[in-house]
């Protein structure tokens, strides 16, 4: 009402420019999301609902059995070597992530307090072995931890391993794979926080009455907890979804969900069970994402996380 | 803020007046510092503190005084505990402390880049310190409150770090330190970061600060302006070493040796070439001092000249000319070429005929105002 006095046509041809000018600077990225992302998800999300056909192809008509067969009912009554594959690709994903935290917050920190002109080739150092391509370097751990290798032959001299059995395959090879091929994604994420901190904060903890340990749990660790979330985000969805590692270095009893989703497609056993099992793992990393992002609201102190 | 100071009173109802000059009565005696034979070495060669022997009076507004690299911000680390003597004691107090970790020491820092914490609110920093000590939240409120009111933070407390200006930061840092109440509190060039206006106001407000507390401040500039200014003593340091220590009219009036007295803003200084019982014959010419001292070098103060003008014959009277003539308003500086050597003049103005550049005039010192030092 307050724009009456204004000539209705000037107003709607100001609007009218406006929304050209968004569409022309949206639509490209739009089309493209709708091509390559909204187009074979939604086609994705119907070939779960069909029927298997004889050769592994969906038919119609539309039905709930490829969830059925993935939660374990067969022709056989119910087995639960699906549900093992989801628990399984879950607890390698908890854990080769909990481990690169581990690994990479204290080489982060490390690469932080070098002298500024270390730091970018320190960080090529950590970078570089993911320019190799990741099936050659898992080939690469393949020849390391089979049986006979010096790796293999001191854990089974240690005990952990039955004698010539190696430490390849093994859910352990995974995971040390995982570790393996995702520090990168964490460490840089975490150098970058650790960067941005003013290291007279941590003085200035232990000058009003912070311990060590306190000064680095109430000034250090916050601050970086924006790139920590940020690499756990990069580093455990794709681990989730694996299919390398697990397939080269898992053997029969390591596979994971991305493999159960593999097989179904290339071996042209069924494809809506593999469709079935792909939305299972968008929903996965959805409610995974929905965690973090509200573990990142209560610990950073209201801010804002951004995944 | 009146609400501020009711919620004050209500929520600490135990604290009464007479009380709390009490606390502080002892809280003063434990606030003296004695350092003894500090040294301190970073790397091989390079000499921080040089053999450090200094006490520092409880309640007192004493600053470390001198150029980048003399070694007083080391000083003021050690004093914090952030670093570490090779060589010598530390006592607050009359306590040792020297083997103290900083968050066992009950002084706090002023940082010189402040060191908020981000990712805490400006509430959350002031009650860092009494969290850490393990002071129940009803008390870090109430304490926080009252140094809000004293600083006079107003609003600030609900902001944001990321939302305030470097005077806001350094008020913040320095209620952050304050509300700990500690023995002594340190100050690492606090000021610096800050604009010309803006600084001398808060040099104003943190002088009104420390005097109604009472507590020991030890506090690091390189501007003698400002050491000045706020001190009750200065301690002037050079290559480790203190050059000299006492008032501030003391250190700028009677510099010891050249280096104070160049750092204290002299420029005019002559070799004594000839001494004959009170009689000095310098590049200036003959002068007569009242200073029995054997030092080699004559310091004139630049106020302590007058002009006159012409040439006028009398004890301690030089002809000079003018070469350059600042006018600043209150008063001007001149640059009066004696013979070879220049001499700088700083002249009241109060209503007096001012000389011109090129004028030739006479200049008049007393006796009493020329003083000797060592090289």
């Amino acid at each position: 009402m307050a724009y009456t006095g204004i000539t209705p046509s000037a107003r709607s041809r100001g609007m009218v420019r406006e929304a050209r000018h968004l569409l022309l600077t949206v639509a490209p990225g739009v089309t493209w999301i709708v091509i390559f992302l909204v187009l074979p998800s939604a086609y994705l999300m119907g070939v779960a609902f069909m029927t298997n056909g004889p050769y592994g192809l969906p038919e119609m008509p539309l039905s709930l059995e490829s969830f059925r067969r993935l939660a374990g009912f067969g022709f056989l009554g119910w087995s639960p070597g699906n549900l093992y594959t989801l628990l399984r690709s879950l607890w390698q994903t908890l854990v080769s992530t909990g481990l690169v935290v581990i690994v990479a917050y204290p080489i982060a920190y490390y690469i932080s307090t070098c002298r500024a002109r270390w730091r970018p080739i320190m960080l090529l150092l950590v970078v570089v072995p993911s320019w190799t391509n990741q099936v050659i370097r898992t080939f690469g751990w393949m020849n390391l931890l089979a049986p006979g290798t010096p790796l293999s032959n001191l854990a089974e001299g240690l005990g952990f391993v039955a004698p010539n059995m190696g430490l390849y395959p093994s859910n352990f090879a995974v995971t040390l794979g995982l570790v393996y091929n995702f520090l990168p994604f964490m460490v840089l994420p975490l150098y970058a926080a650790f960067e941005k901190l003013d290291t007279a904060q941590v003085e200035a903890a232990q000058d009003l009455f912070a311990s060590p340990v306190r000064a680095f749990w109430h000034a250090v660790f916050p601050q970086t907890l924006p790139g920590l979330l940020a690499g756990v985000v990069l580093v455990a969805i794709p681990a989730f979804g694996m299919y390398v590692i697990p397939e080269l270095l898992g053997g029969g009893k390591g596979m994971m969900l991305g493999n159960l989703v593999a097989n179904q497609f290339a071996g042209g056993a069924n494809w809506p069970l593999g469709a079935a099992g792909a939305i299972l793992m968008l929903i996965a990393t959805f409610i995974g994402l929905f965690a973090m992002r509200r573990i990142g609201r209560r610990l950073g102190g209201g801010e804002e996380v951004v995944i | 803020m009146s609400d501020t100071t009711a919620a004050d009173v209500i929520a600490s109802p135990g604290v009464r007046p007479a009380e709390e000059a009490i606390a502080h009565e002892a809280a003063r005696d434990a606030s003296s510092i004695e350092m003894t034979g500090l040294h301190k070495r970073f790397g091989r060669d390079t000499v921080a503190l040089d053999g450090v022997d200094l006490i520092i009076e409880p309640g007192e507004f004493f600053t470390l005084l001198g150029p980048s690299g003399c070694g007083k911000t080391t000083l003021l680390r050690i004093l914090a505990g952030l670093e570490e003597a090779d060589h010598g004691r530390l006592a607050i107090g009359g306590k040792d402390i020297t083997e103290v970790p900083p968050h066992k020491r009950s002084v706090n820092t002023v940082f010189q880049s402040y060191a908020l914490f981000p990712h805490l609110s400006v509430r959350e920093n002031l009650a860092f310190g009494l969290k850490m000590r393990g002071l129940p939240p009803e008390e870090r409120e109430a304490r926080v409150a009252k140094i809000a009111e004293f600083i006079k933070l107003g609003d600030l407390v609900d902001r944001r770090v990321d939302q305030l200006s470097g005077g806001q930061r350094q008020r913040i840092a320095l209620a952050r330190a304050l509300v700990n109440e500690p023995d002594v509190l340190l100050l690492d060039e606090p000021l610096s970061a800050l604009d010309a206006g803006l600084r001398s106001q808060l040099q104003v407000e943190l002088l009104r600060v420390q005097k109604r507390l009472g507590m020991t401040f030890v506090f690091v500039t390189h501007d003698q302006q400002e050491a000045m200014v706020m001190s009750d003593r200065i301690a002037v340091l050079n290559g480790g070493v203190i050059q000299q220590v006492g008032p501030p009219r003391e250190v700028y009036e009677h510099p010891m040796n050249a280096f104070v007295a160049r750092f204290m803003g002299h420029d005019n200084l002559y070799p004594v070439i000839a001494r004959h019982g009170t009689r000095l014959s310098t590049p200036l010419g003959d002068l007569v001092t009242e200073d029995a001292g054997e030092g080699g070098l004559l310091l004139i103060r630049p106020e302590t000249l007058d002009l006159l003008p012409g040439e006028v014959a009398g004890e301690n009277h030089l002809p000079a000319v003018v070469g350059e003539r600042l006018y600043r308003g209150s008063h001007a500086e001149y640059r009066l070429e004696v013979g070879e050597s220049t001499l700088q003049a700083t002249l009241n103005n109060r209503g007096r005929h001012l000389p011109d550049v090129g004028d030739r005039v006479t200049v008049s010192v007393a006796p009493g105002d020329l003083i000797t030092l060592s090289e």
